[in-house]
């Protein structure tokens, strides 16, 4: 579809156009995981591929997480670019020893004669209310190790331009769309690009305060920005994309511009991501600060299946305009 | 074995209320009313029926994905059922877990599970816990034939062996594991062979048949209790509808191949052979039919009226 002379294509769309012009690009590229192959993925998101690429590169597995990513790593050390889709981001915990003590470390521990091209796709969050075993939100475990990169796209253009850039990485990344957003649409050059890993997008400029979210959060903390606006109150909207490397210049200089940071988050906050970010805040901007940054993150609790007790526990539109606004007024 | 009229009827009234039941969830569910995602057990009835009719309160059950009908067979009342469903603050687990994360230790039912092979450790720890308590308990873990393939199925099934564990796995082998074809994922399709890795009894039977499957389990399940240690069954089912609601399940599988286990209805397939051999006659099964449908009538009217939780509660019971 094009609109205003822009494409406008979904955010699982997106991602099957990445994979597809990578994949015939670099022969080597390997893609394992569950429902991937003539079912074209749980989520749509390798619809197609299996007619061009066939059983030979698109590999259908039984359901053994711990193997088909142990696989994959292995693949990507013995020389091929590996993939390996774990679909829900909740059953990489599966896999996590591979990807944690394997993955992460062979680069390292060969005195880098290892590469380990590998990119881990799963998805994240809350979609439907599909109870808490599938609706986790886990990004900040994977960027608490070392020779981890973390993706975490917002919108169909990035999704398309970094997983691009991860497929032609050399070190194994973690690649984590979030489920309720396949079905978004917004502008995608057909043309090729790649964005750069740790560099922040500016989604909304602003003046009072600097909002930092990722994933769906993106969504909420700009629809929040946008009620706040009518209020006097000017955010900024930042998006990390990737949260390791994460872009801690672009975020100081950011803070430094509105003296003062928020972070929406869909995760918890305990020894999460937002700690991150207020460390950039203490160390690198302290003196900027005009207020005690704030988080609005997920309550500690398992995500809920009612929605009346998932609605309590996630950030919503209406929780962060009515927290930001307590918190300019204090 | 020859099984009496009463356990006949009771396997009837079971499988009865699971098929009920599951019809009207999806009835529910397509109308909009129930939120998340529901796997039906539509098909399979006689493995949940057949295994459970052999276990006490006290003894444990690990259930599934797919487990509705196991937590009724198991005992939990379909009032709780219907109301976890919906969400509501009456379910078995107050509207906290929904379609796969159902608990009733109460009625020994340990919890549906959205993780595939996650229950087959945890039976297996279910069971050192009753050898060690000498509690003359026995526990039964439910998993799929996608569930065979996972590392925690060889994980678990070795100590339950070497420990010699009151346990006992029923795998429900419906052929497929959402798209994916058993065929496509192993070659190791005769499942309960597996168990002679671990020198386990393994048992195939027709899952379609109530009473084979009540008859395999209550072998198993009796020499787990006199320490005799665990057993593999493998019931040959098939699942009438698709990997969920919302999945029509006929892209991946035939038309033939699905009428052909419709035509096996164990549910039919009790009814009409009991009636043939003259263990029961019509007006017996045609009384808990109607007895059935005020039962779940009242389970959806409970359903539909009780209140949502309230959103304090949200934190409760984190620590
Ligand atoms: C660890 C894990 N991997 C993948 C899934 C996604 N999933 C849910 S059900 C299912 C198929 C299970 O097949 P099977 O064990 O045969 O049970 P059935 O659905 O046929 O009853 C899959 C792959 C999951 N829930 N957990
Ligand atoms: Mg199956």
């Amino acid at each position: 579809m094009v609109t205003n002379g822009k494409r406008e294509i979904t955010y699982g769309d997106a991602g099957v156009e990445a994979l597809g012009e990578e994949m015939r690009r670099d022969p080597s590229i390997v893609y394992i995981g569950q429902g991937i192959g003539p079912r074209g993925g749980n989520f749509r998101q390798t619809k197609g591929l299996w007619a061009e690429f066939g059983d030979h590169r698109l590999r259908d597995t039984a359901i053994t997480e711990l193997g088909e990513t142990g696989m994959a790593i292995g693949a990507a050390m013995a020389g091929n670019r590996a993939i390996v889709d774990n679909v829900f981001l909740d059953f990489s915990l599966e896999a996590m020893t591979q990807i944690v003590q394997q993955a992460a470390n062979a680069h390292f521990l060969s005195n880098g004669e290892l590469k380990v091209p590998l990119m881990v796709r799963g998805s994240m969050g809350s979609v439907r209310n599909a109870g808490v075993q599938h609706s986790h939100t886990f990004y900040a475990w994977f960027a608490h190790i070392p020779g981890l990169k973390v993706v975490v796209p917002a919108t169909p253009y990035d999704v398309k331009g970094l997983m691009k850039t991860a497929l032609r990485d050399d070190c194994p990344v973690i690649f984590i769309e979030h489920k309720a957003l396949y079905n978004i649409k917004g502008n995608v050059p057909a043309e090729e690009y790649l964005i750069p890993f740790g560099k922040a997008n500016i989604c909304r400029a602003g003046t009072t305060a600097t909002l930092v979210a990722v994933g769906r959060m993106v969504h909420v903390a700009l629809d929040a920005a946008r009620i706040l606006d009518q209020e006097g109150i000017s955010l900024e909207v930042l998006d990390p994309r990737t949260i390791a490397p994460l872009d801690r210049e672009g975020i100081a200089a950011s803070i430094r511009k509105t003296t003062r940071v928020a972070v929406v988050e869909e995760a918890h906050a305990s020894c999460g991501f937002s700690g991150e970010v207020f460390s950039v805040a203490c160390e690198d901007c302290f003196d900027s600060l005009d207020a005690p940054p704030k988080r609005i993150c997920a309550r500690p609790a398992p995500n809920a299946f009612s929605p009346k007790l998932e609605n309590r526990i996630l950030p919503d539109v209406e929780r962060v305009v009515t927290e930001i606004r307590d918190w300019m007024n204090s | 074995m020859k099984i009496d009229k009463q356990t006949v009827l009771e396997l009837y009234r079971t499988m009865t209320r699971l098929r009920e039941f599951e019809m009207k969830i999806q009835e529910l569910y397509r109308s909009g009313v129930l939120p998340g995602f529901v796997h039906l057990y539509v098909g399979e009835e006689a493995v949940a029926a057949g295994v459970c009719a052999n276990l006490s309160k006290t003894d444990m059950v690990w259930s599934t994905h797919r487990g509705h009908g196991h937590a009724l067979a198991k005992g939990v009342p379909g009032r709780q059922v219907m109301a976890e469903l919906w969400g509501k603050a009456t379910g078995c687990s107050a509207g906290r877990g929904g379609s796969m994360h159902m608990y009733a230790p109460g009625c020994g039912f340990m919890g549906t599970n959205g993780i595939v092979g996650s229950g087959i450790t945890m039976s297996a720890g279910g069971a050192l816990s009753a050898q060690l308590r000498k509690s003359g308990q026995v526990t039964v873990c439910f998993f799929g034939d996608g569930a065979s393939n996972s590392g925690s199925f060889y994980e678990g099934l070795n100590l339950a062996s070497v420990w010699n564990l009151p346990v006992v796995y029923v795998c429900e082998n419906n052929l497929y594991a959402t798209e994916m074809s058993l065929e496509r994922a192993t070659k190791s399709l005769d499942i309960a062979a597996r168990a002679a890795i671990f020198k386990m009894p393994g048992v195939t039977v027709d899952g379609s048949d109530a009473r084979r499957v009540y008859e395999a389990a209550g072998e198993a399940i009796s020499r787990a209790r006199k320490d005799g240690g665990p057993t593999l069954i493998e019931c040959k089912t098939y699942r009438f509808h698709g990997h969920h609601e919302g999945d029509p399940g006929t892209h991946y599988r035939s038309k033939e191949e699905i009428e052909s286990w419709k035509k096996r209805d164990p549910i039919k397939a009790l009814r009409e052979s009991s009636m043939a051999e003259k263990v029961a006659g019509a007006d017996e099964f045609d009384a808990i039919d109607r007895e059935t449908q005020a039962w779940l009538e009242d389970a959806v009217e409970f359903g539909r009226v009780s209140p949502e939780p309230d959103p304090e509660t949200a934190l409760d019971f984190v620590w």
